[in-house]
């Protein structure tokens, strides 16, 4: 410290950087293990970890996680308490699954487009849940499409 | 060219994102302790609720008109910002996020401008279910005159284009409602007659250097169309993080005292994180009611040996500094907690006599951070955090977690 002054003018100042351990540990290079011979062709691959978000996010800005709850789509794979991933970029084509708010509800349901109509169709074993047609007096909203469903196993 | 884009009554929106039944009703969000009110739908500003109003005296009024309340849902508000904001960075070659709910774009180099924010507009409304209105004007001061405008128009764009028109429009602004202009320099502006936004662009310059200062000048200019204050797309990190409250109830002993401010600081210190700072600094202030007979304020102000973001060091200084300000006769109403001369984690100054193991601490700080993201805030807390938070911050009025909270999704059947 005290040459501190003495060394001013050729000083050049240290600066301390760490290392940030969260990005290394993303980064997995194959190094060769055999030092000497033919070198492995996989070795200028450079593999990161694969990201389960990344996959089913395609559109951060515009995807939302919803709950299931009941079984009205429970032939189309989506069960009481499932997790939907939901985007919001998409627009609803005939037939995919999307969440939608009709008359003060928010539903989980297939979309039929069909000639003189639009429906809502319920895919389940149990005879409660019921179609819900669309006409001009329905209050009626597409507010996603579901792009995959999440089901816990164990 | 420059645009602001501002989202349409911002809190009120996000909420009707995941409430579409809150569609034009009257909607008011509350202050921290659901005090006063922060933010009102279009149809509650019609009805003459003024921002910064207790509640409390319009009780019956918004019982009998079945307005709706709720309490601020940060963590709701601050994802949903997020996202807007990413759909504009990703769209315009040049964006600065300004608040919240406003960023400024940069339209140079796009050849069809309004084409470009009508577009831009219409994405943000589909993926994010935000409505957001966007003024355009050759100054970042023009573009947000142009914005109030576009927040009229049905479409909700507004540009302002030919010289006659802009003149006509600042003719008939208040000075007050010019972008930043605020009360005091509005009564100042008024006192020398100026009370037009053409009334200040018809001063002369050497009169508002030498009477107002070197910003007023600036102001003049950019409402001639002269560019002074450019597109920040890379804003320095925050120097300084405050995190303070007032008191709903006024406290008075010093456990009491002690709890809620190292809940503050252990806030900011999870501030500092996120920005990936260190803070060199550490204020602790204290204050008693300023409209009372008795007062008393102190502050205490002390430096780190080594700039820091753990929690645990912060916490213990905070501790320290304010035994030495606290007074066991006063009634406390307010305390806060800044954290200063913040620097980049990366760029530290090592001091050879510090004995903490940095590693091992930054390990601890990021699981403490991790358990608290996944499972609400202050799951982990030092031993003498305050515990019964709902007893002074009321929050009764809070919507779900939609978007950031496992247990509170939407819910769909």
């Amino acid at each position: 410290m005290k040459n501190q002054k003495n060394t001013k003018k050729n000083e050049q100042k240290l600066e301390f950087f760490t290392v940030d351990g969260e990005n290394l540990k993303k980064i997995y290079i194959h190094e060769p293990t055999i030092s000497a011979g033919f070198p492995s062709p996989a070795d200028d691959y450079i593999d990161t970890e694969l990201n389960l978000h990344k996959y089913l996010v395609k559109h951060p800005a515009a995807t939302y996680f919803v709950r299931a709850s009941g079984y009205s789509m429970e032939k189309a794979g989506i069960y009481d308490g499932d997790l939907l991933v939901v985007d919001k970029s998409q627009e609803a084509k005939n037939r995919d699954i999307v969440i939608a708010y009709v008359n003060g509800e928010f539903t989980v349901k297939r979309y039929i487009i069909e000639k003189t109509k639009v429906i809502l169709k319920a895919e389940s074993n149990s005879k409660i849940y019921s179609n819900i047609e669309i006409n001009e007096e329905t209050e009626f909203e597409i507010w996603g499409v579901v792009t995959y469903t999440i089901h816990k196993n164990k | 060219m420059i645009a602001l884009a501002d989202c349409n009554n911002f809190y009120a929106s996000c909420e009707r994102v995941f409430n579409p039944a809150l569609k034009n009703k009257p909607i008011l969000v509350l202050s921290n302790n659901d005090g006063c009110i922060i933010a009102r739908s279009n149809e509650a500003k019609k009805m003459g609720f003024k921002m910064g109003e207790p509640v409390f005296k319009k009780k019956e009024f918004i019982k009998k008109n079945k307005i709706e309340m709720f309490s601020s849902n940060f963590a709701l508000y601050g994802d949903m910002s997020n996202r807007v904001m990413s759909i504009l960075m990703e769209e315009s070659p040049e964006t600065e996020i300004y608040s919240i709910d406003e960023a400024f774009l940069n339209l140079n180099g796009i050849s069809e401008k309004e084409k470009f924010v009508k577009k831009l507009r219409k994405k943000v409304m589909k993926w994010t279910g935000i409505p957001i209105s966007i003024g355009i004007g050759p100054t970042k001061t023009l573009a947000k005159i142009a914005n109030a405008k576009a927040k009229k128009e049905k479409e909700g764009i507004y540009s302002l284009k030919s010289e006659e028109e802009i003149k006509k429009i600042l003719e008939s602004k208040d000075i007050s409602n010019i972008w930043g202009i605020g009360n005091r320099t509005t009564t100042k502006l008024n006192y020398y007659g100026i009370k037009t936004a053409l009334d200040l662009i018809n001063t002369r310059p050497k009169f508002l250097k030498r009477v107002f200062s070197i910003n007023m000048l600036k102001t003049q200019e950019e409402l001639k169309g002269k560019k002074r204050y450019y597109i920040n797309a890379n804003p320095e990190m925050k120097k300084n993080i405050c995190t303070s409250r007032s008191f709903s109830k006024e406290i008075k002993e010093y456990d009491k005292v002690k709890e809620k401010i190292i809940s503050y600081s252990m806030r900011g210190a999870e501030k500092l994180r996120k920005q990936k700072g260190c803070a060199q600094t550490l204020t602790v202030f204290i204050q008693t009611n300023r409209f009372k007979e008795k007062r008393y304020s102190n502050a205490k102000s002390i430096i780190f040996d080594v700039a820091t973001n753990d929690s645990l060091e912060i916490v213990k200084k905070t501790i320290e500094s304010l035994k030495k300000i606290y007074r066991p006769s006063y009634k406390y109403k307010k305390a806060g907690v800044v954290l200063g001369e913040i620097v980049s984690e990366q760029r530290i100054q090592m001091n050879l006599f510090d004995k903490t193991n940095r590693n091992k601490r930054k390990e601890l700080m990021k699981a403490i951070d991790k358990i608290n993201y996944l499972n609400g805030k202050e799951t982990i807390k030092v031993g003498t955090q305050e515990t019964k938070k709902y007893k002074f911050e009321r929050q009764q009025r809070l919507s779900p977690g939609y978007t950031t909270k496992w247990k509170e999704l939407l819910r769909v059947k």
